[in-house]
């Protein structure tokens, strides 16, 4: 975003889209490239910042200093406990033996 | 209120309802059917409710009930009828999270906060309408159609946990639940006239909660007063050994805290946060709340938060971002929809995706994966990722000088239905107040504060030090009680 600030073409929100498993129509498309340029542009003020010297943040426990528990006492007991159904969880499936998952066929004999 | 008619609900507070139940005045059954009468007589109009769980209610009620008879053990929450925003899970109850992609889906487990509720006794009617995975500043996005606010019908509850501020507003729970990632407690806390509480950054599991964005999602209680929303956020802290997210940290007697004194607390205003957008009834009803703080013994300092006006934009990055990632689990293979046209798998993924997903999800998946994409991560994502550093610096630095920060929930009060959902930017802009926080991980709540000229409320809120969610609540309840309510 730092370097010429080039708008997003359409051809770059059908790549961007491809990426995200999300098929656009052909209305869609357009809205969203449009959307897309008003947004990065609200974004591209980051650029007034020197941020050079800053590392970057990713937990908000990186903020306050706090160090991972090398002991691993925020860790659970490594143990058998119960789980979740399986029998309830297969139940949600759109498709499924009971056992498996099922989906279209993946490969051609 | 008139044209939903007024009811006597609307006001109960969590205390009355318990103390009504533990005393035998009402049982916890006659105080959840009244509720469901509520719910049949207004919610066709407001639309809070997405699903009812009356089996469930009962069942816990008869139990609460029962518990009472028997002279047994109750809990905090004992027969008090609660609602849950439609993101977390209620085991073999339809969870959509507002979307499509989710229709019918019933969960096979609890989330934790929902489990903590009802071992405390509460009871839970069923679960609320919300902006689709949480993504809104209006519950417009909902794909089950929005909830209007109670105070005012043609206006938005706000977003994402509309249905949890309504609710509560007008008298179909007396508390609930929502979730809070760039402000979607405080927002509609604000608009609906309710204490909403968005508790520091790991205080609340979040096991059982649909992720919108990780590193930002929050679990909150919404309640008619400071102290009932004390009590709730004291039965909902602590570590979780499901979520290994959720902090260790000591949870203190919230509900004791909010009543201490606040004599002698210092309070920081942030100068960048009343700005020109500000509207000037909000101005003059945060000016009378410090007012009302000055003369309970509160010292009033001015703090400078300097980044503040690149929250926004770092928000809707690094919200983005997460959000791409984790909905990328909405294919059409576990749960929820599949397309009907699914000839390949990924036909299968991409139609499923585009059937289910409304066209705020999508955008916003688009610009989480655009931004995350070769060539574009670090001028965008990293680059994020340090301004939130700097973001969250502004508030350690400030709270170096100050116990408290009052400040703004919103720049105006609810605006209407249909008035920016053509423009995402200037739905992301309503935002503003709030993201800050949300970025920098600290307890913040909305506390109302008197109302417009034309009737709507008005929310103040109060930011805390990270994990200093008691002081945070005596501030708000010293606001509340501070004689600003018209």
């Amino acid at each position: 975003m730092s370097e010429g600030n080039g708008a997003v073409t359409l051809e770059e929100v059908r790549h961007v889209a491809d990426l995200a498993n999300l098929e656009l129509t052909a209305e869609e498309l357009p809205r969203m490239a449009k959307d897309l340029n008003a947004i990065l542009g609200h974004i591209a003020q980051l650029n007034e910042l020197d941020t050079s010297t800053v590392e970057p943040m990713a937990q908000v426990g990186e903020a306050l200093g706090m160090a991972p528990a090398e002991a691993g006492e925020t860790l659970r007991v490594d143990g058998v406990r119960a789980s979740v159904d399986r029998g309830a969880v297969m139940a949600e499936a759109p498709e499924s033996d009971g056992r498996f998952f099922k989906v279209p066929k993946v490969i051609e004999r | 209120m008139v044209e939903t008619g007024k009811s006597s609900l609307e006001r109960l507070t969590l205390a009355e309802a318990r103390a009504a139940v533990v005393a035998g005045r009402v049982s916890a059954a006659a105080l959840a059917e009244e509720h469901y009468e509520r719910i049949a007589a207004v919610d066709p109009e407001i639309h809070s409710y997405l699903a009812l769980t009356r089996e469930r209610a009962m069942a816990q009620a008869e139990r609460v009930d029962a518990a009472v008879k028997a002279g047994g053990p109750l809990g905090a929450l004992a027969g008090v009828p609660v609602g849950i925003k439609d993101v977390l899970t209620v085991k073999g109850v339809a969870t959509t999270a507002g979307s499509k992609i989710l229709e019918g889906y019933k969960p096979p487990y609890d989330a934790t906060a929902v489990a903590r509720l009802e071992a405390a006794g509460a009871v839970v009617l069923g679960k609320l309408n919300c902006d689709e995975f949480a993504m809104g500043s209006s519950n417009e996005n909902s794909a089950y159609g929005p909830v209007k606010n109670p105070r005012a019908l043609d206006r938005v509850p706000g977003g994402s946990s509309g249905g949890s501020a309504a609710a509560v507003a007008a008298g179909m729970c007396v508390a609930s639940l929502g979730t809070d990632t760039g402000g979607s407690i405080r927002q509609p806390a604000a608009f609906c006239g309710v204490v909403g509480v968005l508790p520091t950054y790991g205080r609340v599991s979040r096991y059982g909660l649909i992720a919108f964005a990780s590193s930002l999602d929050r679990v909150g209680p919404f309640a008619r007063s400071v102290e009932d929303a004390a009590v709730m956020l004291e039965v909902l802290a602590g570590p979780d050994v499901m979520d290994a997210t959720c902090s260790q940290e000591a949870v203190a007697g919230y509900a004791a805290e909010a009543k201490k004194d606040v004599a002698g607390l210092r309070i920081g205003v942030p100068e960048e946060y009343f700005g020109e957008g500000l509207n000037a009834e909000i101005r003059e009803a945060i000016e009378r709340a410090l007012d009302g703080l000055r003369a309970a013994g509160c010292s009033i300092h001015k703090v400078s938060l300097p980044h503040t006006r690149y929250a926004v934009p770092t928000y809707y990055v690094i919200a983005t971002a997460e959000a791409s990632s984790n909905l990328s689990r909405f294919d059409g293979v576990r749960f929820g929809l599949r397309s009907e046209d699914a000839g390949t798998l990924a036909a299968m993924f991409r139609n499923t995706r585009d059937e289910g997903f409304g066209a705020e999800v999508k955008r916003r998946i688009l610009l989480g994966t655009y931004v995350l994409s070769a060539g574009y991560y670090d001028a965008y994502y990293r680059k994020a990722q340090q301004v939130r550093a700097l973001l969250t610096r502004d508030f350690v630095q400030a709270f170096e000088k100050v116990d408290a920060i009052v400040a703004p929930v919103t720049p105006t009060a609810a605006f209407k239905l249909g008035e920016k959902t053509d423009d995402p930017l200037q739905m992301y802009l309503e935002d503003i107040y709030s993201v800050a926080a949300s970025l920098a991980g600290i307890c913040g709540m909305s506390v109302p504060c008197g109302e417009t000229a034309a009737g709507l409320p008005i929310g103040v809120q109060v930011l805390g030090k990270h994990f200093d969610e008691a002081t945070m609540l005596r501030v708000g309840a010293a606001i509340e009680g501070s004689g600003n309510r018209k």
